[in-house]
């Protein structure tokens, strides 16, 4: 990992909300949506394009809002936490299936699954709260609790710690062997087995970390907003998470994390005059970045400073 | 007992056929030029919203009710003829040969566009016009009353899925575009234009999505949403049957469109997820779809 990097995009993100105050709020969904994007940038990687990875978005969103529901739990470390178990012991059970597909019915199976998740939480009124979803209480750190206000605060820090400690993980893993080999997967897959790699264990291990983070995102975004709907799961979620893992750039661990916040950063000062048209404006954005910076917004200053090798 | 089901089998066969044009231009357009459209749900809603608005325009304007019915064709032959060309020249054919990440991503951005145009034209609220199916009425065959045009539905979907054998295999064009999905390289060698078969192919794909969103709506009506719903719905079908597979797509249909209409009138939460459940279990037993090869190539 280019540690600068990495710094500078925390620095500023955790700066300027000092500046505008709601910028905070902004960022923070921008974030969690950041590392489900991430998730999905892992999969981009080994050249296996998720149309479902809302799946896990939501299941860590109502993994948490159950815990907080149903069991009671209420320290915030310990909702993300379920999140991400139950968001990855998922991804184990259905990656075991879905390690063997490829191209588009990789694709597709994981949009089927995404779309039986969705019809479950909004049909099964009883459980899941239906359409109306399940209220998400703010949650205590350690035994303190918080108003809304402050608690927001804390939310966002943690969150920065969070995403220093994910983008550190993340890179120690793509350079592990398992992570190496997964881009080889995309290379040459038939290679990688003559050297007597498994290439559905790399799959596998690559699918749950992804699916982890997903439901790291979900459960901290569901917390975020204090409510948790079914439209979490729908597929142009999943949809959205690709497109911000391209447009940010898979290249580098940071892109997802950037797409997200220049994504978000522009719905909310295009939300003010021109709201009607903003599915029209990232259409756009997402056409002019596939076709004229192929390797996303975190190639751009190795592009524009002409250091290609930077980029990759 | 036997005679509740008849009419739940109507119902879903109306429905099929609905399914299957859509399905059957997502397939084509996937075999042809080798793109899993994610767009293809919008030109049925845009289908839908145009064929609504020239039938209400037409019985506005005064004109013999019995008009609704070219106007169903006509909205959608002409949004075919606007948005097929159009699209497959602008965009995707910068797409042939790229990753199929990106060729998605490019259909995705589309679909975000066509959303918010569909918004500005059309609004955010639902439209609903009857009057094609009002006008067939209804026919009663051993005591049990069935839509006129449902059956009307189902005849096309027919004729659709023979037209498309008899194009594929005895038109010139139809020769052409198996040369194309055959071998890409050779037949461009042997001076196939292969760039005008991508757009034709391309284009009668959103022509037959277009013609399923004008043709359900007399029944089901259109609302914003409309094209995401179909989308999915597409896709399923679309890979249940085989992708590439046109009859492999007329099965999925059916299969899929009688399982709603049962799981409607036994378990009504299951609805939704009927399409993905078959699909599920159909992709886990065969990869590639009840038709498909393990590399999909016929058209």
């Amino acid at each position: 990992m280019r540690i600068l990097p990495t710094l500078l995009f925390l620095a500023i993100v955790a700066a300027l909300p000092i500046a505008v105050p709601w910028l905070q709020f902004v960022f923070t969904l921008a974030l969690a949506h950041g590392l489900a994007a991430l998730g999905v940038a892992l999969l981009l990687r080994a050249g296996l394009i998720s149309l479902g990875h809302a799946t896990y978005y939501a299941l860590g969103a109502y993994a948490a809002a159950f815990l907080s529901r149903s069991v009671g739990v209420t320290d915030f470390f310990v909702l993300i936490a379920g999140g991400i178990l139950v968001a990855a012991a998922a991804g184990v059970l259905i990656g075991l299936f879905m390690v063997r597909y490829r191209s588009i019915f990789f694709g597709m199976l994981n949009l089927a699954v995404s779309m039986i998740l969705f019809a479950f939480l909004a049909k099964f009124y009883g459980l899941t709260g239906g359409t109306d979803g399940i209220r998400v209480s703010t949650p205590t750190v350690f035994g303190a609790a918080f108003d809304r206000k402050t608690f927001g605060d804390v939310l966002f820090y943690s969150l920065l710690v969070i995403i220093a400690l994910v983008t550190f993980g993340v890179t120690r893993y793509l350079r592990s062997p398992m992570g190496e080999a997964l881009s080889a997967v995309h290379t040459n897959e038939v290679r990688l087995e003559y050297l007597g790699i498994s290439v559905n264990r790399v799959l596998l291990s690559a699918y749950t970390l992804s699916a982890a983070l997903a439901g790291l995102g979900g459960a901290i975004g569901g917390i975020a907003i204090g409510h948790v709907v079914p439209e979490m799961a729908y597929w142009t979620g999943s949809g959205h998470l690709v497109l911000v893992a391209v447009l940010g750039g898979i290249g580098g661990v940071l892109g997802p994390l950037i797409g997200s916040v220049f994504l978000e950063l522009v719905h909310t000062l295009a939300a003010g005059y021109a709201s009607d048209v903003w599915n029209l404006i990232v259409g756009v954005t997402l056409l002019f970045v596939i076709f004229f910076l192929p390797q996303g917004l975190y190639g751009l200053p190795a592009r524009l400073f002409g250091r290609k090798e930077a980029a990759k | 007992m036997l005679q509740a089901f008849i009419p739940l089998l109507v119902d879903g066969l109306a429905n099929a056929a609905v399914i299957f044009f859509v399905a059957v231009g997502l397939t084509l357009v996937f075999s042809v030029l080798h793109i899993l459209n994610v767009a293809h749900g919008s030109f049925y809603a845009i289908g839908a919203y145009v064929a609504v608005s020239l039938s209400l325009w037409l019985l506005a304007a005064g004109l013999p009710p019995v008009l609704t019915f070219p106007a169903l064709l006509l909205s959608a032959a002409a949004v075919a003829a606007l948005f097929g060309p159009l699209i497959e020249r602008t965009f995707l054919r910068w797409t042939y040969g790229k990753p199929e990440a990106v060729q998605i991503l490019v259909t995705f951005a589309i679909f975000l566009i066509l959303e918010d145009l569909q918004r500005l034209v059309f609004g955010v609220q639902s439209f609903y016009q009857d009057t094609p199916m009002q006008l067939l009425g209804s026919i009663t065959i051993g005591g049990i009353m069935y839509l006129n045009y449902q059956l009307l539905l189902i005849v096309l979907a027919i004729v659709v899925l023979v037209g498309l054998r008899i194009l594929i295999n005895n038109s010139r064009m139809g020769k052409l575009m198996v040369a194309v999905v055959t071998d890409r390289e050779v037949a461009q060698t042997l001076g196939v234009r292969t760039d005008r078969v991508f757009m034709i192919a391309f284009t009668i794909g959103v022509f037959l999505a277009a013609l399923g969103g004008a043709l359900a709506s007399p029944t089901s009506g259109v609302a914003p949403g409309l094209g995401a719903e179909t989308m999915v719905l597409a896709f399923a079908v679309a890979a249940i049957g085989g992708l590439g597979q046109i009859e492999g797509a007329a099965l999925a249909a059916v299969i899929v469109g009688v399982a709603r209409a049962l799981a409607i009138y036994f378990v009504p939460e299951l609805d939704v997820v009927v399409p993905y459940l078959v699909m599920l279990l159909v992709l886990l037993v065969r990869p590639y779809g009840l038709f498909g090869r393990v590399q999909a190539r016929r058209v």
